[in-house]
Order: C-alpha cells, then structure tokens, then sequence
C-alpha cells in the first residue's frame, strides 16, 4: 500500500503499511545525502512553504535541506518576522500565502491542534512539524528509522522513554508509531512529568528507572526545560539529575548493545551527561542524519500528489 | 418589552398542561385576558369573551409556565457585535424563554445602578422578554471590593455573581454572602480554582493527555464549592452553583442540602450532552469554561437533575463572533450560545427517562424563578400571562443560520432534536411564534 493522504498531522492517524511505506522510501532517499552533488529535480517546480510559529533550529534547517535537495523551492516564515505580530491572524496568514499557490506548508506551532485546523482550510498539504505538546510525527519516523537500521527490526523491542512525558510531542508521536510498530513501550519519569491516563495510549508508566533501563533496547531521553522548577513540577534541576538523568553509571546495569538517542536540543548535564551524549550507545547525531530522509520522504510523497 | 398593543385574548384548547409550581400535568384549556392567565380547566366555556379571543388548538401541544433561563451572556453594553439586548431576547422567545438573567461580564461591568437601569431601559424597549440583570460581586469583577448591592438592588438587580471569574479571596465571599442578605440578593458563584485551573482548555483526562492540551481537573472546580458550600453554612447566605459539571461537585451539593445549608444548583445543557471526546478535532466550538467532561460526569449530572440535586438548567449563552472563535484552539475564546437549544436538549433527558416533563418544565421555569425569588413561572390563576407553547413531538436539524442571536458559536449545529417552542407569550402578548 502506498500513501494517499493529502496531509500528514500525526502518527496515530497512519496504519502500520503506511509508516513501512515512508520508512522504506526514506531508506532508499538516504543515498542522495551522501553523493557528491546532493540534488534530484524530483519535486523541481513545487513550493514549500515553511510555517514555523515557535523556535527551531534542527527541524526547519532538517526540511528546508530536505526540500531543497529534490529541487523544491521553499521560503521560510519565522514567528517572529511573522505578521501574526500585526495581529493577522493564522487562518489570515494561510488564505493569504496560500493565493500564491504553495504545494506543501511544514508548520511549527506552539499551540496543539494548529495544524490541524491549517489542513481544513487550505487544499494544500500541510506537515505538521510539531504542534504544542501533542504530536511531531517526522521526528517519530526519524526515531524509528535510525532503530531500524541499528536494531534492524522494532518488533518486540523495549523502548524506555524518560523524562518530561507531560509536555513532550515527541513522546507522544513515539508511543503511538512504536506500539503500532510492536515494540512495547515504557515512560519512566517523576510523577508530575507524566501526564494522567497515559497508559491508555499504550505506554506503560514506571517512576523507578533503575527498573526499566536493566531491560531496555533503546532509551530516549527527553529535553527538560528549566522552567519546569518555576511550574511547580520540580524542585530542583539537581533532584531530576540524580535520579532521572542518564549517566554512565545508570547505564551500567543495561545491556550492551542499548542505544541512547535524544531529539535534541540537549541540557547537557541535566537529562544526559555529556559522557553518555557523546558515548559509544549515543545514536543522537544518526537521527539529525535520518531526519533529512525521513523529511524528503514525506514532502515527496505529499507534493507528488 | 413595549406594553401590550396586543394584548387581546387566547384560549389554548385541549393541550398538556404541565404546571410544576402547582404539580399539575393533565389535559386542559387555558384561557389568557388582559395579560393574565385567566383560567385552567378542561371544556372552558369562555362565554362573552370568545369574540374577542384568539382561539389555538393546543392538541399535542404542552402549555408550560414561560421558561426562565438564569444564566445568559446579553453582552450589551460593550459588545454588540456579539448580541444585543434586542437579538439576546429575540433569541431568548424563540426558544421558548419568556424571562433571562443576564449576567454583569459587560463593558463596562454591570457593578453600579447606572448600568443595571441601562439595561432594564433598553430591555424595556427594544427586548422581547424578561430581562433580570444579575450584577456584579466584586467593583469592575476584580475580586477586591464589594459592589453596592443595596442600590443595584433598587435599580433592579436581583442576584449578584462575578460570573467568568471565580471570586479568589475567601473573605470577599464571606463578605459578599453576608453582605447580599442585607438586601436578600441571591449570591451566584462561578466555582474554580485558577490555581489549579490555570492555563487549562480542556478537561483534563485521557483526551487532555492524547491531543496535548492542558487539562482542567475536575478538582478545580470542587474545591471552589466546597469552601463555598462551608462560608454559605457560616454565614447563612443564599448560594447559587452556576454551570455545574462534574461529579464531584453534585455530590457535594447533594450532600451539603442534606445537611440544610441553604444552597441551589444549576447545569447546562452541553454538560449534560457532550463529552471532552469531541475535542479531539480541535474545534473551538466545544471550548468553554467549566469544559465538557467525560461520561462518567454526565451520567452524575444527570442522576443530580433526576434526583433534585441540581435545581436548574440554564444555558450559559455566550455569544462570541469569528473573531474570538475562528482561532487555534488555545487562543479561542470559552463559550457557547444556548438559548435556542436548550429545550430540546432538555426534552433529550425526558425522552431518555432522565426526569419527566413536570421536572424538566420545573427546571426551566418555576425553580429558576423561585431561587432568583421573581414571581413567573407559575401558571397560577392571575399570574403574569408568560407560557410557552411547546410541541414535544417536532422533528427538525439544529441550523445556526435560523438562529435569532447574533452569534454561531454553537456546537448542536446539525443535530437532529426532537421538540422546540412554537408559541411563546410574554405578559399575555404574542413574543413568538412558527
């Protein structure tokens, strides 16, 4: 089967031959990134737009390189350079750019369900490229990706997610694409990052992560934001590092061919130390690279259209 | 409202008359003259006045006390582009409301007399019903001072809430529940916790934690209603819940009746009706404060309707225009209008087995104007002539482009519902009719 869908907004929403589909297809663009002139003319005369509301660095830079390197034009829109400042707005800014007849908008949205609404009011595909806490699904295929090329399968595989469950996109879209996928889930982290009910989405919950690491085959490892302490959810950055911070000697009871991954950007010293971010187990930077595939697989198979 | 310039006479033949202020629900004539309810009985011969009487078959039909809806949003003075005085009633006869409280939210805040007269003028010439302006607890709803209820009262006032906004400081509650008995004001209280409730837009639960958006526990509300149930006990004030929805807080209010503290209760329809599922396609339409919340809360609501727990249904009609609602989910604004489908939302619970129709009229009419202590809602023999006919049995799709308010922010729009007014009375004149 291959993918018909005019939009892509979230993981829960893809069967399971969908998702093989955009893997597969990211697996064979892979090579493209490597050869001396990284270009194809497959998308030549489409126009991506992208919409980003929120910070970026790693995403924007992923699809922008992404779209250009299938010969795509593509112009950015930053939220701050935005006129959502003059006031204008959302549904404003899309009917507007979208009278110049874009192909695809990428969009990043502080505000869940952004995307979504973007996607019934424009004929256009829209990618959502993270939308509040509720889903970044590239980053998910990413992820899968690179465990697919250390792990070579996902079937069965324990997948440990840590830290600040609650606020976290990535968590989310990771639960549902790894659950469909077979792996089993756990989130492990303090109570008050671990949002209620969440094991109805399929995750097993753990607070204790000596537990979980002696099983796991993959550990992602949330970014915490400093604010969190000002939110009353933490007491201390200190406290969350000493017991939910991946250090070396947290890894010495997992087993040896564990990989450590990160969606970046990474608090050195706070939900990883630098010894395990820059370790043998770290496959953090092979998910940047896989990013950049995973991306010109999903503009491909939505501008294609 | 003008005086009536058509205030002939009816005679209603042979429908269902359901009267809650007297437990009356059995077949008979009514007979209107002059403004007044003139006389019930079945076979009425109506002698010398059948001339001048309008004569209308009621078969079918009930003929009820004019609904009374405590707690709707006219948003004049200071947003007109969102109702008026004039569409809010409009909107109000069309289903089936012959008296609304409005609540003091407006701009500037109902909190003075000047503003509460204003209100009652414009009512009195451009509305179609009843206009009972609620005013404010607190000056501008800031939560600090005590607005002057002695004279809001004389203007015209008859309860007091800062509805919107929760009244955070517990002294100021005290203070307001004592001070209104000063002037028997009934105290209305929007119940939440912002500290808990705070950056919330949903229920929080399993759908909250799947799309990501920030919940709302259904703590945040009862504890509100747990201290205030404690300062009405204290101080013997007379506490109105508004928008009731969860469970927790009926069986609070259950339990605070049983142990005689002076409180009542009202919910709206949505609470009754939706669940925070239908968020899930991040449609502003469904986001409104208290949220819809799961199954489980309505199934207690209903049970708190069923069972006298809670007193009243009351709309909560919050008109808000594109501007407010065409918006990502986060930035909408709360609310839902209502005054055009309460009813047959209501007659969903009857048709359910939830409560009869003498309890559904009740809660829609005599119990409201019994907590607000205004004399409607009866169909008493000299009482005001305000009724409303209703055909329990019409069949018809919820379309917001027939709506009489001003606003289309309704989440009903294409529900296929049974029963609507098709007749409504106000002071003996003909205010609506289909």
């Amino acid at each position: 089967m291959g993918f018909n869908r005019k939009d892509l907004l979230g993981i829960r929403d893809l069967e399971v031959s969908e998702i093989e589909h955009i893997l597969e297809l990211a697996q064979s663009l892979k090579e493209i990134n490597m050869r001396a002139i990284k270009k194809v003319p497959t998308l030549r005369g489409k126009t991506v737009i992208h919409l980003f509301y929120e910070p970026s660095t790693r995403t924007r830079t992923s699809f922008d390189i992404a779209a250009k390197r299938l010969s795509a034009d593509t112009y950015s829109i930053a939220g701050s350079t935005s006129s959502m400042v003059k006031g204008e707005t959302l549904l404003d800014t899309l009917k507007n750019l979208e009278a110049m007849r874009p192909d695809v908008f990428v969009v990043r949205h502080s505000a869940s369900g952004a995307p979504h609404m973007l996607a019934r009011n424009t004929d256009a595909s829209v990618i959502n490229a993270g939308d509040g806490m509720h889903e970044h699904p590239s980053q998910a295929l990413l992820d899968m990706l690179t465990i697919i090329e250390h792990k070579k399968r996902l079937d069965g595989l324990n997948v440990v997610i840590v830290g600040d469950i609650f606020h976290s996109r990535v968590a989310r879209s990771n639960i549902w694409g790894l659950n469909k996928m077979g792996a089993k889930v756990t989130v492990c982290g303090p109570t008050t990052l671990i949002p209620p009910k969440i094991e109805t989405m399929g995750a097993q919950v753990s607070y204790k992560l000596d537990q979980c690491l002696a099983d796991a085959d993959v550990i992602m490892v949330l970014r915490l934001q400093k604010e969190r302490q000002q939110q009353m959810l933490l007491p201390s950055l200190r406290e969350y590092s000493t017991y939910f911070g991946i250090s070396p000697q947290k890894l010495a009871k997992t087993r040896p061919d564990v990989l450590i991954m990160h969606p970046g950007p990474i608090n050195r010293g706070v939900e990883i130390s630098p010894e395990v971010a820059d370790g043998p187990y770290s496959v953090i930077l092979d998910q940047v690279t896989n990013g950049v595939a995973v991306r010109m697989a999903l503009l491909y198979l939505l501008a294609q259209r | 409202m003008q005086p009536h310039e058509n205030s002939g006479a009816f005679i209603f033949r042979n429908g269902r008359v359901l009267d809650p202020s007297r437990t009356i629900d059995r077949i008979a004539d009514v007979l209107v003259v002059d403004g007044r309810i003139a006389e019930i009985n079945a076979g009425l011969d109506i002698g010398g006045i059948s001339e001048r009487a309008r004569t209308i078959d009621a078969t079918g039909k009930w003929i009820v006390p004019g609904l009374i809806d405590m707690h709707v949003h006219l948003r004049e003075p200071g947003e007109e582009y969102k109702e008026t005085i004039a569409s809010g009633t409009a909107a109000a006869v069309a289903g089936g409301f012959t008296g609304i409280a409005c609540m003091p939210n407006t701009h500037p805040v109902n909190d003075c007399a000047a503003i509460t007269q204003f209100i009652l003028e414009r009512a009195k010439y451009y509305g179609s019903c009843r206009v009972f302006p609620v005013a404010a607890i607190s000056r501008n709803l800031e939560g600090n001072n005590l607005a002057e209820y002695g004279e809001l009262r004389d203007a015209g006032a008859i309860a007091v809430s800062d509805d919107g906004r929760p009244v955070v400081n517990a002294l100021l509650m005290r203070r307001a529940l004592e001070y209104a008995q000063t002037f028997d004001l009934l105290v209305i209280a929007h119940s939440e916790d912002p500290t808990l409730s705070g950056g919330g837009l949903m229920n929080e639960g399993e759908i909250s934690t799947r799309i990501g958006l920030r919940g709302i526990p259904n703590a945040a509300e009862e504890v509100m209603i747990a201290r205030d149930l404690l300062l009405a006990e204290l101080t013997g004030g007379r506490l109105h819940i508004a928008h009731v929805s969860t469970a927790g807080s009926v069986h609070l209010i259950r339990s605070a009746k049983s142990r005689g503290i002076s409180v009542t209760a009202e919910t709206a329809p949505h609470y009754f009706t939706l669940n925070d599922e239908l968020i899930s396609g991040f449609d502003p339409v469904y986001k409104v404060n208290p949220p819809i919340r799961s199954l489980k809360d309505i199934a207690a609501i209903k049970e708190g309707l069923a069972d006298g727990t809670l007193d009243a249904i009351a709309s909560d009609h919050a008109p808000h225009s594109v501007v407010e609602k065409d918006l990502e989910f986060e930035f909408a604004a709360n609310g839902m209008i209502g005054l055009e489908t309460s009813l047959p939302l209501a007659l969903e619970l009857v048709r359910e087995g939830v409560i009869s129709p003498l309890q559904a009229i009740a809660k829609m009419s005599f119990n409201p104007a019994a907590i607000l202590k205004i004399p409607f809602g009866t169909l008493r023999k000299g009482a005001p002539a305000d009724l409303t006919i209703i055909d329990p049995d019409l069949e018809y799709v919820i379309d917001v482009n027939r709506f009489r308010s001003k606003s289309r922010n309704c989440p009903f729009h294409g529900r296929a519902v049974k029963g609507r007014a098709i007749m409504t009375l106000v002071d003996g004149r003909l205010a609506f009719s289909e």
